[in-house]
Order: structure tokens, then C-alpha cells, then sequence
């Protein structure tokens, strides 16, 4: 999506603005000139109400008698070349007369053949959006953000200490002994399944769904309303693995058994 | 003869000072326009441009994002916050570098040292660790969050497969600290992690001797998880967010409204 710029359409607006209000000026002149019309000078309405320069109707027009002139000479040719000249001046003075006379109902010289609105030629799919500068609004947001997550994160360190434990011992094994907690899931899979089913399909098969996910959604609306199968099944899987994950971090004790945290404490180490 | 206050010849002092600082070649050749410092800076649109056009970080977004792009209730700022925990965690983890050998011998003694003789030590290492899991879970939150909103969609069907690409390499990074410390807590997590592993179809002991340069965990695992952790991940890790956030603005910006 491209969007025009603002600057742009202000100025395609004002621009719009301004060829209106000419317009309805012109219109003005174009009814005073009407009545000037009546008074026996067309050529003041014409100019008026067109917005063709004035020596462009000039040129027109003496190329107009000018035409008029060459036909009366080629019609009188046959004739004999003195009448000729003597009609000449006579038919310029009437294509000078004529001449308002092929001018439109306006007094425009130029005809409307028709009129083509933009949208049929030119596709334009671009429209304006309503966007804000970067600079300050999101910086500030960004900021703030950063600023409060730098602020957790060192307040909770001054707080609470990372573990560390005795030195690593290959001869004695913790009980339990868990892995991170976001594969404690994965650990917990252990318990119901295969070491190769929960441990490598069930994680890959997992990756490999998310991965595929735009592709298998061929729903393209974005609406919750209508991908309501897309957020249950979102929602399910991750439900699912949240509370596999909880068991395995605070509800699995010595041997990997279940417990109750409130009963025989926690066996868990971030 | 009339002598001004001290104070005021003092403030006119340093703002001639300030006029020439600021008028100087070197002073313009620093700051670019649009830049706050710079002289002449106001609060208008053309400034307002340049300075995200003119700075190297802020040139990460375009000049101007749909309105509904910057509500935080939209995006709760996750994206942006896993790369700015990443960001926390290169800096503590560069300092934590300084203090740590990763041998059998040494790993564990010198973090024990660094908490206990090293100003600002346990509080560097407190924050790498749980800055850690925080962005384990803000990129978790964030993956949810994309969802939720159906942002994967034509045009972001790749932008959400990098996404989840940057998701495994996140936890890839979180598993491959765990070891370091080398304590007992390391050591067994790490053994329940590799031991899954090696259940890989056809070539999981192969698999499982490449994660621990050898056949059990020992000093040859720490050094290949240490380069694992501090240099190999992050590096392709920086390669895939450089990607995911050049595609964010390829494929028209943040998604929605909805």
C-alpha cells in the first residue's frame, strides 16, 4: 500500500479549491458577457467565459478569414482573378462576422466530445492513509517500553539472585533432574510417551505446523469473527502445551512423580 | 561603571560558547540534519523526517506507520521488546565475557568469583539470566500475539516463517547458556536436553555427538557451547532479524487494524 503523500494532496486539494471558485468567477463573467452579447460584442463573452488566451483567438480567427478568404479565391478562380482580390477583403469581413457565430452555446471555440472520469483509464488502488510521524510518536512508545523492561529487569535482579548451584557433579544426579523450563513440556511428554515420539516427532511436527501455518490457512480475513476454528485450534494447542509445561515444572517431584507443590514443595529451578 | 550581574554575563558567556560549538564544521559534520543537537532544530514535518532518515537506529522504521500502528494495546510492543531484551543481553553478556573461561576447571569458580569480587557482578549476571527467560517469553507472547491478530497472512506468509525460525534460535540461545555456569544445575538440565536429542531418528547419536563434541559432557562441550552461545547464534540470529524487520516494511508494515 503506497499512500500519497501529504504535502501532495493538501496541494491537490487547494488546487481543487482554487480551480473551483475561478469556475463560479467565470460563470459571473460568462452572464455579464451574455448580456454584453445582447449589446452586439460577442467576442468580450467568448474571451470571458473560455479560458483560451486572447491571442490565441486572435490566431484562430485570422486563420478562420484567412480560410474564408483562399475559398472565396478558389471559388472565383474560374471566374477571373480580378474579382478575386475585390472579394476577398469582403469575405474576411464576413468570416469576421461569421465568426462568433461557430463558436459553442458558451462562446467556447472548442467542443466537449466527452467527458472520461479517471477511474475508467487509471486504476489508482493506492488511497490516502491516515499515518503519524514516526518521530516523535512511536520513538516515544518504543522508549518508554524499553525504558520500563530495563527498569523490571534490573529491580527484579537487585531482588532475586540466578541460581548457582554446587559445581556440576557427573557422579550425583539431582533428583529430579529437569530440563529448562520451556522444555519441560517436552519433559513431560517424556512420561506418556517414547523418548523419540516426545522428544523429537512431537517438538518437530510442532515447528513444522507453525511453519506451515499461513500456508494451510486459507482463510484471508484477519477479523477474529471469522477465523474462529483458527483461534481454537491456536488457543487449544497452546493451552495444552501451558498446563504440560506447568505440570512438569511444579508438579513433578523426585523421580519425575507427581506432586503437589503445596504438599511436598517445589522442585524447580529457573 | 555599571557591572552586569555575574550570572547573566555567565549565561551569555555559554551561549556564545553554544553558538559557536554549534556553528562549527566539525559540529555539522557530527550531527546530521535532524538531529535534536543540531542548531535550528524545530518540531516540524520536514524535521520530523529527517530525523528518522538521518539516524542509523531509527532508520530501522520509515518516516511515517499507519496511526494504528503505534497503540500499544495492538502489539504490546513484544517484537519490539525481544529485540531490545536481545540487545540487553549482548551488552551483559559482553560483560560477563571479561570474567569467564569456559573450561571444566575454571567455568564455575570464575562465576563464583565474578559474584562475589567483581563490582556489579551478581547484578550483571542476575539480569543476563533473567533478561533470558524474559525474552524466551516475550517472543513466545509475541508468535501468540501475530496469531491471534492473523498478521501472518498474505503478504507476511514468509515473515512469520523467519518468525518462527527466530523462535527456535531464541531457545536454541537460552539452552546453549544453561551450560555455562557448569554447575549441578547445568550439567543435568543439560544432559535431560542432549539425551532427547539423541533420540533423533537414524542419526541421533551422530546428533547427539556433534551438541557435545564428544560422547559425554565434558570440557569439549562447554567450549563448543560456549562459541555456540556467544558468537554462532547470535550471528545468524542478527541475520534473521535483519531480514524479519526489512520484510516487516517490505510487506506494508505492522498488520492490521483488524
Amino acid at each position: 500500500m503506497t499512500e500519497i503523500p501529504e504535502h501532495l494532496r493538501k496541494r491537490a486539494e487547494a488546487a481543487r479549491e482554487k480551480a473551483a471558485s475561478k469556475a463560479s468567477d467565470a460563470g459571473d463573467a460568462a452572464e455579464a458577457g451574455a448580456d454584453a452579447a445582447a449589446a452586439g460584442s460577442s467576442e468580450a463573452s467568448s474571451e470571458a467565459a473560455s479560458k483560451i488566451p486572447a491571442h490565441l483567438l486572435d490566431r484562430s480567427k485570422s486563420a478562420k478569414a484567412r480560410k474564408a478568404a483562399g475559398g472565396g479565391d478558389s471559388d472565383d478562380s474560374s471566374g477571373g482573378g480580378g474579382v478575386a482580390v475585390a472579394t476577398a477583403p469582403a469575405a474576411a469581413a464576413v468570416a469576421t462576422a461569421t465568426a462568433p457565430v461557430m463558436t459553442g452555446p458558451g462562446g467556447n471555440t472548442q467542443r466537449l466530445l466527452t467527458v472520461v472520469k479517471a477511474g475508467s483509464i487509471q486504476d489508482v488502488k493506492a488511497k490516502p492513509q491516515d499515518k503519524v510521524h514516526v518521530w516523535p510518536h512511536l520513538i516515544v512508545v518504543e522508549f518508554v517500553a524499553a525504558l520500563a523492561v530495563t527498569a523490571f529487569t534490573l529491580l527484579f535482579s537487585v531482588f532475586v539472585n540466578a541460581p548457582l548451584l554446587e559445581l556440576a557433579n557427573f557422579n550425583q544426579t539431582p533428583n529430579p533432574s529437569k530440563a529448562p523450563w520451556y522444555f519441560l513440556g517436552l519433559q513431560e511428554l517424556l512420561t506418556m510417551f517414547h523418548p523419540m515420539v516426545a522428544g523429537v516427532t512431537i517438538p518437530g511436527i510442532g515447528i513444522f505446523a507453525l511453519i506451515l501455518a499461513p500456508y494451510t490457512d486459507r482463510n484471508p480475513s484477519n477479523k477474529p469473527e471469522d477465523r474462529k476454528f483458527a483461534v481454537s485450534l491456536f488457543t487449544v494447542h497452546m493451552m495444552f502445551w501451558a498446563v504440560l509445561t506447568m505440570i512438569g515444572s511444579f508438579f513433578r517431584g523426585p523421580g519425575f512423580n507427581f506432586v503437589f507443590p503445596w504438599v511436598d514443595g517445589l522442585f524447580f529451578e529457573l | 561603571m555599571e557591572r552586569k550581574p555575574t550570572s547573566k554575563v555567565v549565561s551569555e558567556k555559554v551561549g556564545e560558547l553554544t553558538e559557536t560549538v554549534q556553528d562549527s564544521q566539525a559540529w555539522n559534520s557530527i550531527f546530521r540534519p535532524g538531529s535534536v543537537f543540531r542548531k535550528g532544530y524545530s518540531d516540524s514535518p520536514r524535521n520530523r523526517s529527517y530525523v528518522i532518515m538521518n539516524s542509523v537506529l531509527y532508520h530501522l522504521h520509515p518516516v511515517k506507520v499507519k496511526r494504528h500502528a503505534v497503540k500499544v494495546s495492538y502489539t504490546l510492543c513484544l517484537g519490539g521488546l525481544s529485540f531490545f531484551l536481545f540487545i540487553l543481553l549482548t551488552v551483559t553478556g559482553i560483560f560477563l565475557m571479561f570474567f569467564y573461561r569456559p573450561t571444566a576447571a575454571a567455568a564455575w569458580s570464575d562465576i563464583s568469583s565474578l559474584q562475589t569480587s567483581v563490582a556489579f557482578g551478581l547484578l550483571v549476571r542476575n539480569m543476563h539470566r533473567w533478561g533470558a527467560h524474559l525474552m524466551v517469553l516475550s517472543v513466545f507472547l509475541h508468535m501468540a500475539r501475530v496469531f491471534y491478530h492473523g498478521a501472518y497472512k498474505s503478504p507476511r506468509e514468509f515473515n512469520w516463517v523467519i518468525g518462527v525460525i527466530l523462535l527456535t534460535l531464541t531457545l536454541l540461545l537460552s539452552f546453549t547458556g544453561y551450560l555455562l555456569p557448569w554447575d549441578q544445575l547445568a550439567l543435568w538440565a543439560v544432559t535431560v536436553g542432549t539425551n532427547m536429542m539423541g533420540f533423533t531418528p537414524v542419526f541421533g547419536s551422530q546428533v547427539r555427538f556433534v551438541l557435545l563434541g564428544g560422547a559425554e559432557i565434558g570440557t569439549d562441550t562447554l567450549l563448543r557451547w560456549y562459541v555456540l552461545h556467544v558468537l554462532f547464534v547470535p550471528f545468524v540470529t542478527v541475520i534473521f532479524m535483519a531480514i524479519h524487520f526489512w520484510r516487516v516494511r517490505k510487506d506494508g508494515g505492522i498488520s492490521g487494524p483488524l
